[in-house]
């Protein structure tokens, strides 16, 4: 059986073929802005080139850039109605206080707050109020507002009264879409709450999008289920993606570490992409990256729900370079590197004109780069060198020797080795995205603050694994093929009774 | 450096990254009370900050703070009433108003709520502190070695609850209050250490709202210019550069409320070959290589990071993070034998006699 990876990115959609272990094919096709088009004329290509019988093809994965777009560049994103329960507290700070104007103009900056919420510890701070929210949910629908997002206080903690809530309101709103911020985000009531107005404003989108790849799927007569691939590099099926379009943001660059980790055979490297403009590095832990500890912007909204770790900087295949004194970016040619570059005539020296001149690549024209002297392209390489070093460790978890994979167009600049560390360069690196997609696998997760008053650490973290087992089942994880991915436990400081907070996740074959 | 005299809307941004550096790794991050300011100013103008040698000897100062612990407080938003109420039941208590606001944390999510409050209540915040720094207890203050009282204390919650505390000393009400706090949801506001214009010129650490503006004003004009922010904070500062390299290891443990550990640094550049240990509890209190202590707590340690400057706090810090270890000299009060008393090495369990920063490296 066959399976199909998709990457829908910013200039390309790729698409690739794989059986087991084996690449059988790989395309790249310019993405179109209805999207359909470019994603049937990448997998036209990749059916084609193998003769593949379709009837064999057990599964279509893609991953898609379209939705971090919409809010990038603020497009195709609906009216959304804000429900906070949080009565009396939290009225200091609106939901949407802190998003750029233009955004929240777009989304409508619509709220309410209401009664209801819990503390740390599991309390109440006040009961809902059901004929409160029956009465937001009339003007809500008053409004013609059809996405509904929720955020209760501490709903890691506890998503009772989330659930509760839109139960109530979808009584009176039966074809709005419900987002619970309990669902997507982590502690930190702003930064949940922007996710899941993020999400709840994508959802018509989303709905819109995924009939387009289906309808793409149909068209080149692909009958199969088929995925979209999240931050954490597992697959969503078509109904939770139509419901959690935010968990796509970040699908780009996890995609290609978890690609180039399939492609290399390596489960815990520092994977290094360089691009035209920038190289981006992250960790790859058991195969899939680390996520970040921080907040994340995503369009100047602030975030914390789970993205990869990336650390970029600004080093690409295009990056000019000045000789006297060295300086190496941060500008850089981009694409304008066929007119630019030494090496195609051009009158700027730039980090492919290095890697040229010292014979490490053979493209375009090396004498211009030569004309420089081997004493100063050596120079020049070292101080690439080290921006590597710089920003490999950074990244690394770990003194153990762990492998560097370096892939992306500019990826000839990474030396052979980097410290340490060896280098691994993959084959079919520049499709790594696609693979990456082709790979994914099905999680289930835990982040809640548990009290070890009457419990131990290890029935805490064994009462944590069970839920994001049940959860990555409930997902089409195959039972019997979960396993640990990843497990964190933080004490908390300053609160009594042992609250600690428990991240697990869980990870398994796709069922089928 | 120059003093502050208002913060308008655009000040927060700096007051905000310099109560972070203040924060030496710990207090809460400063972004909620940014907000909450920034918010405050927008509805109700902006601050006028003053020197505290402008008040009458009878003016009444009093500070107001957030207690407990800050992951809490970034997830049950205040109410936004909670720090004026907990003022007003002090004022009530005392007979009469508060001619000004005052910060007792200069780090951390306290440099910037106290802010919120006089805005919101229109009264003018005094150029000072009480820590200089971030610190976890609110008996370490420079007003407890000048014998003033914590007490009269209000604790307050979003639901209204209002509690007076009257205790023997500033250690008990540290204990009694952080019982109440965890009774309130593991966060309250509080109004303490009321002061006479007398007091506060005696006790107080004097501009510190002027550091707070300056150290993020340079933090952040030197990242647009693209140059670490430490050489411009060492000049302007006082301060040492201590050490840069990458961070080998990270330990936690969670003794007593408090998140301990310790941070391996293994020297970069002219440190190669060196290792710096760095102990902390929730704030960095101690910075030592093989051949002893290079800082100790009161003095402030801050990590920033090696490329751009930002700080980093004892949450965030985990193995490869490229760091400087800044530290400054703590004010000359917590240099004295009540200070050291109070927040030396010792009262946090470190075996050291505390040494000055300056004579630790000479």
């Amino acid at each position: 059986m066959y399976r199909i990876g998709v990457d829908v990115g910013g200039t390309n959609t790729d698409a690739v073929v794989i059986e087991g272990k084996t690449i059988l094919a790989a395309a790249k096709s310019p993405t179109t802005e209805d999207v359909m088009t470019g994603v049937i004329d990448s997998l036209k290509k990749v059916i084609d080139e193998t003769g593949l019988d379709k009837s064999k093809v057990s599964a279509v994965m893609i991953g898609t850039t379209h939705f971090t777009n919409a809010v990038v560049e603020r497009r195709h994103l609906s009216k959304t109605a804000a429900v906070r329960l949080c009565l009396p507290a939290a009225q200091c700070l609106p939901p949407m206080v802190d998003w750029p104007e233009d955004i929240r103009d777009e989304v409508g900056n619509i709220y309410w707050m209401a009664k209801g919420g819990y503390e740390f510890d599991g309390r109440e701070i006040s009961g809902l109020d059901e004929d409160e929210l029956t009465g937001i949910a009339r003007e809500i629908g008053e409004k013609g507002i059809k996405s509904v997002a929720v955020c209760s206080v501490f709903s890691p903690v506890n998503d009772d009264m989330e659930r509760k809530a839109m139960e109530i309101m979808a009584k009176v709103l039966p074809e709005a879409d419900f987002t619970l911020s309990s669902e997507i985000g982590r502690l930190g009531i702003l930064e949940r709450e922007n996710a899941a107005i993020m999400n709840a404003s994508l959802r018509e989108l989303s709905h819109k999008t995924v009939g387009a790849f289906a309808r793409a799927l149909e068209s080149v007569g692909l009958t199969c289920p088929y995925f979209i691939t999240q931050n954490d590099g597992t697959l969503m099926s078509t109904e939770f993606v139509q419901s959690y379009p935010v968990l796509t943001f970040a699908s780009g660059p996890t995609n290609s570490m978890r690609g180039a980790s399939f492609l290399s055979g390596e489960q815990n490297a520092i994977v290094v992409d360089v691009g035209g403009t920038s190289t981006d590095v992250g960790a790859l832990i058991k195969g899939f990256p680390r996520p970040a500890s921080t907040t994340v912007d995503v369009g100047g909204v602030r975030t914390n729900f789970r993205m990869p770790d990336v650390y970029s900087i600004a080093l690409g295949g295009g990056t000019k370079i000045q000789t006297d004194p060295l300086k190496i970016g941060p500008q850089s040619v981009g694409y304008r590197i066929f007119e630019e570059g030494l090496l195609f005539g051009g009158n700027q020296l730039t980090t492919t004109d290095v890697a040229v001149g010292l014979g490490l690549a053979d493209i375009g024209d090396a004498a211009p780069a030569k004309a420089l002297g081997e004493e100063t392209l050596t120079e020049i390489k070292a101080e690439i060198d080290q921006m590597i070093l710089n920003a490999v460790e950074r990244m690394r978890v770990s003194p153990d020797p762990i492998p560097v994979l370096a892939v992306g167009g500019g990826s000839i600049l990474i030396p052979d080795m980097v410290g340490d560390l060896p280098v691994i360069r993959p084959e079919h690196f520049a499709v790594a995205n696609a693979v990456g997609a082709a790979i994914g696998q099905i999680s289930g997760e835990v982040d809640r603050i548990f009290s070890l008053d009457g419990l131990t650490r290890e029935e805490a973290l064994a009462a944590a694994r069970k839920e994001a087992t049940d959860k990555a089942i409930a997902a089409g994880a195959k039972p019997e093929s979960i396993e640990l991915l990843d497990q964190e436990d933080v004490p908390l400081a300053y609160l009594p009774g042992n609250a600690t907070r428990i991240r697990l996740k869980v990870v398994g074959d796709l069922d089928g | 450096m120059d003093p502050l005299r208002k913060i308008e809307l655009e000040d927060m941004e700096a007051i905000s990254l310099g109560g972070a550096f203040l924060g030496t790794g710990g207090g809460g991050d400063p972004y909620i009370g940014k907000l909450m300011a920034e918010q405050a100013i927008r509805d109700s103008g902006p601050v006028d900050v003053i020197d505290v040698d402008t008040l009458d000897d009878d003016a009444l100062v009093v500070p107001v703070a957030m207690m407990g612990a800050p992951t809490v407080m970034l997830e049950k938003l205040p109410r936004g009433t909670e720090a004026i109420a907990a003022l007003e039941a002090l004022q009530l208590s005392l007979g009469r108003k508060a001619d000004a606001i005052f910060c007792i944390e200069a780090g951390g999510l306290n440099s910037t709520i106290p802010i919120a409050v006089a805005a919101s209540v229109g009264l003018p915040i005094v150029d000072g502190d009480g820590m200089g720094r971030a610190f976890p207890e609110l008996q370490m203050v420079s007003m407890t070695m000048h014998g003033i009282s914590a007490c009269p204390m209000v604790i307050s919650d979003e639901k209204g609850n209002a509690l007076a505390l009257n205790t023997v000393d500033n250690l008990s009400t540290e204990k009694f209050a952080r019982v109440i706090t965890v009774e309130m949801g593991g966060a309250a506001l509080i109004a303490l250490y009321p002061m006479t214009g007398a007091e506060a010129k005696r006790a107080i650490l004097r501009g510190s709202m002027s550091l707070i503006h300056s150290i993020g004003t340079i933090i952040n004009s030197e990242q647009r210019a693209n140059r670490n922010p430490a050489i411009a904070l060492a000049d302007k500062l006082n301060g040492v550069r201590l050490f840069e390299g990458r961070v080998k290891d990270v330990q936690r443990a969670t003794q007593g409320g408090f998140a301990r550990g310790t941070c391996q640094i293994e020297g970069l550049g002219p440190f190669e070959g060196e290792d710096l240990t760095l102990r902390f509890q929730n704030e960095f209190l101690l910075a030592e290589t093989d051949s002893g202590p290079r800082a100790m707590t009161p003095d402030l340690i801050c990590l920033l990071d090696l490329e751009n400057g930002q700080p980093i706090t004892t949450e965030q810090i985990r193995y490869g993070f490229r760091v400087i270890v800044f530290a400054l000299p703590a004010d000359p009060q917590w240099r004295t034998e009540a200070g050291i008393d109070l927040v030396g090495p010792r009262y946090f369990g470190y075996d050291f006699d505390y040494r000055p920063l300056e004579a630790l490296n000479q």
